[in-house]
């Protein structure tokens, strides 16, 4: 039976879920037992779970990865908490170099399926390294999957999904979502869900293409709902994963509609933006009526809370980008 | 003891024998090759074996072979057979001695230079050759050899270890004799870094079942000890709340009483301990370096005096346990080995360019399948072509 709830008790139902089905599970990471992690999406589980299973960390992010990969060796399947998406370049060696390789470097003998969870993303008027969006540092490193959720229902599938995978799974929350709540089916079984590795067509949609995940899903479908006032039909395209990229579903939008716009928070510069901007290229050319437009962050270090507004891409900034595409 | 009632801190270890540095080691087989029997450490601890003569000769036998092997190796890398090579030469009986100190259930987490320790491990010695001359990264199964892969981002595999350590203690798997442990092996310079540091607060404050063996082999590249710390780096381990204890890393005897001690008390579920196996590394660090420009030919000289390999043979005439023949028979096996090996590794074939693709996630991925597809249809129209 649907139950409407937020985004982050979604996350926690489905940890506590996966705790439930599989005794090698283990989550572990700062403040993650008796407080709940600082944003309380493992609320509760230490309790329930007992300490062994939910396990406070020292403070150290390569001891929590590392440590990990240990643990996973040993057969476990461990889900790290990160604490915010600053915070994870202590970490950054052990994911890039040591998660996402052992697969490789063992010919396959070695598997380390583990979960990194970081919330990310900004628009909660954070002090620095509390807003980052660091999703394609990881996603340019093979070895590793890297996914985000943008509703309720998906966050409380993906998460139980990126444990029961015996791949090594980035895992982004996009934080400012963590309160809207949504309907979510805590009785569905995890067999039967969307696959992991999939974009989902989140509003259908003929004259545009907007790609879009994580936290800016919801401002991609305000700027849809807005543009149909003004008669456009736009589609929007809640890309989930991130490695791999679902191309086949956004080659087909693309063909169809002949206009893409990308939008994220990071910056701009080398990010999800631009692989999204060359393949569509490469693959729909003769479809496009227009380039592939980026809106994204700016090519700076992210800005004083009071100054995110203007960094964030808004519905602005999007509908901007919606009419210069059809404007070429 | 409970958990909780070892002594934590550091272990002035007994003074050691010739040589020693200040605030001395333990050492139980002199460089002259005389056995000390027992050791008792300031704490009390007392530290023996108690070898058959058949297991004294075995653990010649290894010293001589795997430092013949290491020698091949290194003759292959300078033949252009290797792309690199990290010797051991110098380091054999701290690896040899920890590593037959191990039980067969117990894990080991080695850097790149643990090639004793891996042969101990009862792995084909062939593997690492693998990776040094480019074929693959390794490809052991560590699972069944209870051996890790090589890791070369320095410090990395402690964490590892301990994480594994964790995970025995989660499986009940510690508190009796029969019980597992982990090794960490890792250098001197390692000692520097901040994951070997996370390591230690982490197996501390999880009691984990580890032993940490620190090859100090007095350089990191070309950095001295001075470079890495100011005071003994086994005393490090009081910061942490578990034992340090120094050895004479260049005594077999020494290196396996107090790696199967510490190993035995991490079994028995009273954590970690630091060994720092004070030894030294005789060649270059590895192929490419060039060991002049940073240390005088005197300091290798004074460490030549301390050879791990010679004092046992010299222990083995004095006793009568072994003669000429037996030497002779010793070295002409091992030499027999790496023979073998060698012609192993001239056949070793270069992978097939398209299992590059391979292994990459457990579950695959579209992106590469895609990738290996235009691979292979790239290669194939050259086909016939001449190129
Ligand atoms: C993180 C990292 N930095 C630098 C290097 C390059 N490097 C390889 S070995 C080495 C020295 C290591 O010294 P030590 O830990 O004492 O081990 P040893 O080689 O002497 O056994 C360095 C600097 C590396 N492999 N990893």
């Amino acid at each position: 039976m649907a139950e409407k709830i937020t985004l982050g008790k979604a996350l926690n139902h489905g940890l506590r879920r996966a705790l439930e089905n599989d005794p090698k599970v283990v989550i572990m990471g700062e403040d993650v037992g008796k407080l709940g992690g600082v944003f309380r999406i493992t609320d509760g589980l230490q309790k329930d779970f007992g300490e062994d299973r939910v396990i406070d960390t020292p403070l150290a992010e390569a001891g929590i990865v590392g440590t990990a990969v240990g643990l996973a060796i040993r057969g476990y399947r461990p889900v790290c908490e990160i604490q915010f998406d600053g915070f994870v370049f202590p970490a950054y060696n052990q994911i890039v170099a040591q998660v996402a390789k052992m697969f490789y470097r063992s010919k396959g003998k070695v598997r380390v399926p583990m979960v990194i969870r970081i919330p990310f993303g900004g628009g909660i008027g954070a002090v620095e390294h509390h807003s980052e969006s660091p999703e394609a540092y990881f996603a340019h490193t093979p070895g590793l999957k890297v996914v985000t959720c943008s509703n309720p229902a998906d966050a409380y599938t993906m998460i139980q999904q990126a444990i029961a995978s015996d791949d090594p799974v980035v895992f982004f929350e996009p934080k400012r979502r963590y309160w809207e709540k949504g309907d979510v089916d805590l009785d569905a079984p995890l067999s039967g869900a969307y696959p992991l590795h999939a974009a989902r067509v989140a509003r259908p949609g003929s004259d545009a293409t907007l790609l879009a995940y994580g936290p800016m899903v919801r401002v991609a479908l305000d700027a849809a709902a807005a543009a149909a006032e003004d008669g456009r039909d736009l589609e929007v395209i809640d890309l989930r994963t991130l490695s791999p990229v679902d191309f086949p579903t956004i080659f087909e939008s693309v063909k169809r509609t002949g206009r893409a716009v990308v939008v994220h928070e990071a910056p701009g510069n080398l990010g999800m933006g631009a692989e999204l901007a060359a393949k569509i290229t490469e693959e729909c050319f003769y479809s496009l009526e227009a380039p592939v437009l980026r809106v994204t962050g700016y090519d700076i270090p992210y800005p004083a809370a009071r100054s995110e507004e203007e960094y964030l891409p808004d519905l602005d900034r999007l509908l901007d980008a919606v009419d210069r595409s059809f404007g070429w | 003891m409970a958990k909780g009632e070892r002594k934590a801190g550091a272990v002035p270890p007994s003074g050691g024998g010739t040589d020693a540095p200040a605030g001395g080691f333990v050492q139980l087989l002199t460089p002259d090759g005389e056995h000390l029997g027992s050791v008792t450490t300031a704490d009390g601890t007392t530290y023996s074996v108690d070898f058959t003569d058949e297991e004294y000769r075995g653990l010649y036998r290894d010293l001589v072979t795997v430092r013949r092997l290491d020698a091949e190796a290194t003759a292959l890398q300078r033949q252009g057979e290797l792309g690199l090579w990290a010797s051991l030469l110098g380091q054999e009986a701290a690896q040899v001695g920890s590593g037959r100190a191990l039980r067969p259930q117990d894990m080991a987490f080695p850097t790149y230079r643990e090639h004793g320790v891996l042969y101990c491990r009862g792995i084909d010695p062939i593997m690492p050759f693998g990776l040094f001359r480019g074929v693959d990264q390794g490809g052991w199964d560590a699972n069944e050899h209870k051996f890790n892969s090589y890791t070369i981002v320095i410090g990395s595999q402690t964490l590892h270890a301990t994480g594994y350590a964790m995970g025995v203690t989660m499986d009940g798997k510690t508190g009796s004799p029969d019980g597992e442990a982990v090794i960490a092996y890792f250098g001197d310079g390692a000692t520097s870094q901040g994951e070997v540091n996370e390591s230690f607060v982490w197996s501390g404050v999880f009691n984990a079942p580890i032993v940490f063996f620190c090859q100090n082999n007095q350089y990191a590249i070309s950095e001295p000890l001075e470079r890495q710390t100011r005071i003994p780096l086994y005393n490090r381990a009081a910061g942490y709340g578990f034992p340090g204890i120094r050895i004479d890393g260049n005594d077999v005897l020494a290196s396996y009483a107090v790696t199967r001690a510490a190993l035995d008390n991490a079994r028995n579920g009273q954590g970690p301990t630091l060994i720092e196996a004070y030894t030294y590394r005789m060649g270059a660090h590895t192929s490419s370096d060039d060991p002049t420009r940073y240390r005088i030919a005197s300091e290798v000289e004074s460490w030549k005096a301390k050879d791990p390999i010679a004092r046992v043979k010299a222990f083995l005439t004095k006793q009568k346990l072994a003669g000429d023949d037996f030497f002779a028979e010793v070295d002409e096996g091992a030499k027999q080995l790496a023979l073998s090996l060698r012609e192993r590794v001239l056949a070793m074939p270069d992978p097939q360019p398209v299992t590059m693709f391979d292994h990459v996630y457990p579950n695959g991925s579209p992106e590469l399948d895609e990738q290996r597809q235009a691979f292979t249809e790239y290669h194939a129209s050259f086909e016939g072509s001449g190129h």
